[in-house]
C-alpha cells in the first residue's frame, strides 16, 4: 500500500523513465523474442507467430556448410589475435605515459594519441586502402626498399595484420584514458619509498603501478573477451571483398551478406544466435579464469 | 616531481619510454599529415613522385570537386539532420531515466535497473532488430536511425552516477515547499546536469556521426544516405558520381578524379571533429571517467 502511494504521490517520476522502458521493451526485448524464427523458416507475410516451425535446421545447415569451419576460425583468429596483440597496448602507453611528469606536455602526447578514435571506420579504412594500394606511399617505400608492391587490401594474408593495426592505431591512445586515470591513484608515497629501498624504475613500474591497475585490466579483459565474436563487424564489412575472402570473411559480415543482401532471414538469425551462444560462452570462460588469477574479483 | 633523485639506469630508461612516446605521436599523426598534403597535390603527380614541395604540382582541383559534389553536401546534410536528432532524443531519454533511477527510496528501481542491464550482455541481434524496425514501417526513414538505438544502458548509468552526486538537501527542502518532481527536475535539477548532458550530447552525436552501419541497414534511397556513405562509395567501392563524370569519357581521367576526390574527402570528413575535439578533450574524458567509477 505504501509503495502504491508512493507511486502515486511521484507520478512525475514514472512518466520520466517511461520512455527508456517502453523503447527497450520495443527495440531489445521484442528482438529477443524475435530470436524465435531461427527456428523457423520466417515469412514476413506470415509474421513470427505465424511462421512454421523448422526446429534446428537452420543450424545444421550452417554447421554442414562447407565454409562453417572457415568463417569460425575466422573469426576466432581474428578477435583472438586482436585481443592479445591489442590488449596489452593500452596498458603499456598508460605505463609509459604514467612516466612524463610534465602535466602540459602529458595532455599534448595525448591530443594526439586520441585522435584518431574521432575518425570513422569508414575513413580509417579508405586511409588503409589509400595509404597501402599498389601505387601508394607504402609500397613507394617497399619499392624503394628494392621489394614488389605488395596488394595489401586484396591478398587474403594481408587481411588480419591490416585490420588489427589499424585497429590500435585507432583505438590504442583513446583505451589508455582508464589505465591513465587509475594510475593517477597510486600514491606517489610508495614510489618515494620503493626508490629509498633502491628499487629502479621498472621495478617501481612492475610491482607498484602494475598492481594497483589489476582490477581495471581483470575488468577490462573480461569485458573484452565477451564481444570477442561480436568486435569489429563494421570494419570487416569495409574491408571484406571477393579477393580476401578466404580470410576476411567473418561471421558478422556472413550475418550481413545472408540476411541483408540474400534476405535469408532465418538462416542469418541462426548464425548469428550460434555467434551469440559462444559470446556468452568466452565471457563466462574469461570470467572464471580472471576470478582464479585475480582472488576472486570478476564482474559476472 | 619525485623528491629523489632518479639514477643513472633510471634516466637511461626514462629516455627510452620518452622516445617511444614521440615515436607513437609520429606514427599517430604521420598518415594524417601525408592526407592533409595529399589532398592538395595533382594525382599524377602524388603517383609520379610522392609528395613533393614543388609548388606547380599542387592543385585545389580534389577540393573543388568535393565542394560541388551534390551527393557529398547531400550527405553531409543528413548526416547534421540525423546526428542532431539522434543526439537529442538519446540524451533527453537517458537522462531523464537517469534521475529516478538515482533517488533511493524509487519503488521499482530494481526492477527497471535490471530491464536494462540484461539488454547489455543479451540481445536478438540484427536480424530480429531489423524486422522489429521494418514491421514498425520505419525503414528507410530517419526514425530508423534515430530511434531504436535511443536508450544507451550506458548513458543511463553515467547520468543516474551524475545526479546521485547531486546534493539531496535541496530536493527535500522543495518537496516541502509542496514542489512536484516535475518542477524540481525542471527548475533545480535540470539547471545544475549542464555537465552531464554536454558529455552525452558529445559522445552521441559523435558516435552517430561516424557511424555507417546502421543506414546502411535501413536507408535505400541513396538520396537520404548520411556522410559516411557517400564516403564508403567514394572511399571503398571507388565510384565516383555519375554526375560528375558524365561528361568524361576517359577512363584514365576517371581513375584520375576517382583518386583526387579520396585524399580531400578525407580530409573534408575528418577535419570538423579533429578541429573540435581539442576543445573538447576534457568532457570526453570526463565521460569515461564518470562510466569507469559506476
Amino acid at each position: 500500500m505504501e509503495k502504491l502511494r508512493y507511486i502515486k504521490n511521484n507520478y512525475w517520476l514514472y512518466l520520466f523513465v517511461l520512455p527508456a522502458v517502453v523503447l527497450t521493451i520495443i527495440f531489445k526485448y521484442l528482438p529477443m523474442y524475435g530470436v524465435l524464427i531461427a527456428f523457423k523458416d520466417y515469412s514476413f507475410r506470415k509474421g513470427i507467430l505465424g511462421s512454421d516451425w523448422v526446429g534446428f535446421h537452420h543450424f545444421e545447415r550452417f554447421f554442414n556448410a562447407p565454409n562453417f569451419e572457415q568463417l569460425l576460425f575466422n573469426t576466432l583468429q581474428l578477435n583472438i589475435y586482436g585481443l592479445l596483440l591489442g590488449f596489452p597496448v593500452p596498458i603499456i602507453l598508460a605505463l609509459m605515459l604514467n612516466q612524463v611528469r610534465k602535466a602540459a606536455m602529458k595532455k599534448n602526447i595525448q591530443l594526439f594519441l586520441y585522435a584518431p578514435n574521432f575518425i570513422s571506420v569508414v575513413v580509417v579504412v579508405g586511409m588503409l586502402f589509400v595509404l597501402f594500394s599498389p601505387t601508394g606511399p607504402v609500397n613507394k617505400l617497399v619499392v624503394a626498399f628494392g621489394g614488389m608492391p605488395l596488394s595489401f587490401m586484396s591478398e587474403p594474408e594481408y587481411f588480419r595484420p591490416m585490420y588489427i593495426l589499424s585497429g590500435i592505431w585507432q583505438g590504442a591512445g583513446w583505451s589508455s584514458i582508464i589505465y591513465v586515470a587509475a594510475l593517477a591513484g597510486v600514491d606517489p608515497e610508495l614510489h618515494n619509498a620503493a626508490t629509498l629501498d633502491g628499487a629502479s624504475l621498472l621495478q617501481r613500474i612492475r610491482h607498484i603501478d602494475l598492481p594497483t591497475i589489476r582490477p581495471v585490466i581483470a575488468i577490462m579483459i573480461i569485458l573484452a573477451a565477451g564481444g570477442i565474436m561480436a568486435g569489429g563487424g563494421d570494419k570487416a564489412i569495409l574491408m571484406w571483398n571477393e579477393m580476401n575472402m578466404e580470410k576476411s570473411d567473418v561471421i558478422s559480415t556472413y550475418v550481413y551478406r545472408i540476411g541483408f543482401q540474400q534476405a535469408n532471414y532465418s538462416f542469418s538469425a541462426a548464425v548469428e544466435l550460434f555467434n551469440t551462444v559462444i559470446n556468452l560462452i568466452m565471457l563466462f570462460t574469461v570470467n572464471f579464469i580472471v576470478k582464479r588469477v585475480n582472488d576472486g574479483d570478476g564482474i559476472v | 616531481m619525485d623528491s629523489i633523485k632518479p639514477t643513472k639506469m633510471d634516466k637511461v630508461v626514462l629516455g627510452v619510454i620518452f622516445t617511444l612516446l614521440v615515436l607513437l605521436v609520429v606514427a599517430i599523426i604521420g598518415p594524417l599529415i601525408y592526407m592533409v598534403v595529399a589532398s592538395f597535390m595533382e594525382p599524377t603527380a602524388l603517383l609520379n613522385k610522392g609528395l613533393s614541395f614543388d609548388l606547380s604540382d599542387y592543385s585545389l582541383e580534389g577540393y573543388r570537386m568535393i565542394l560541388s559534389d551534390d551527393k557529398i553536401i547531400g550527405g553531409f546534410l543528413n548526416a547534421l539532420l540525423y546526428s542532431s536528432v539522434f543526439t537529442v532524443i538519446t540524451v533527453s531519454v537517458c537522462v531523464f531515466a537517469g534521475y529516478p533511477l538515482a533517488l533511493d527510496d524509487f519503488v521499482g528501481r530494481k526492477v527497471i535497473m535490471t530491464l536494462f542491464i540484461i539488454t547489455m550482455f543479451f540481445g536478438g541481434g540484427l536480424i530480429p532488430t531489423y524486422l522489429v524496425v521494418k514491421s514498425l514501417g520505419m525503414l528507410d526513414t530517419i526514425w530508423a536511425l534515430v530511434i531504436p538505438g535511443a536508450v544507451s544502458v550506458w548513458n543511463i548509468i553515467l547520468a543516474r552516477t551524475f545526479f546521485r552526486g547531486l546534493p539531496k538537501e535541496m530536493n527535500e527542502a522543495a518537496k516541502i515547499d509542496g514542489a512536484s518532481d516535475f518542477t524540481i527536475f525542471f527548475s533545480i535539477i535540470i539547471p545544475l546536469s549542464k555537465p552531464i548532458v554536454f558529455v552525452l550530447a558529445l559522445y552521441a552525436f559523435v558516435g552517430h556521426w561516424n557511424d555507417f552501419f546502421q543506414s546502411l541497414i535501413y536507408l535505400e534511397n541513396q538520396d537520404k544516405y548520411p556522410l559516411q556513405l557517400v564516403l564508403r562509395r567514394i572511399l571503398i567501392l571507388n565510384k565516383v558520381d555519375p554526375n560528375i563524370v558524365s561528361s568524361i569519357k576517359e577512363q584514365a581521367e576517371l581513375a584520375r578524379l576517382s583518386e583526387l576526390m579520396k585524399y580531400a574527402a578525407i580530409v573534408v570528413s575528418s577535419l570538423p571533429l579533429l578541429v573540435m575535439y581539442p576543445f573538447f578533450q576534457k568532457y570526453f574524458e570526463k565521460g569515461v571517467m564518470v562510466g569507469s567509477l559506476k
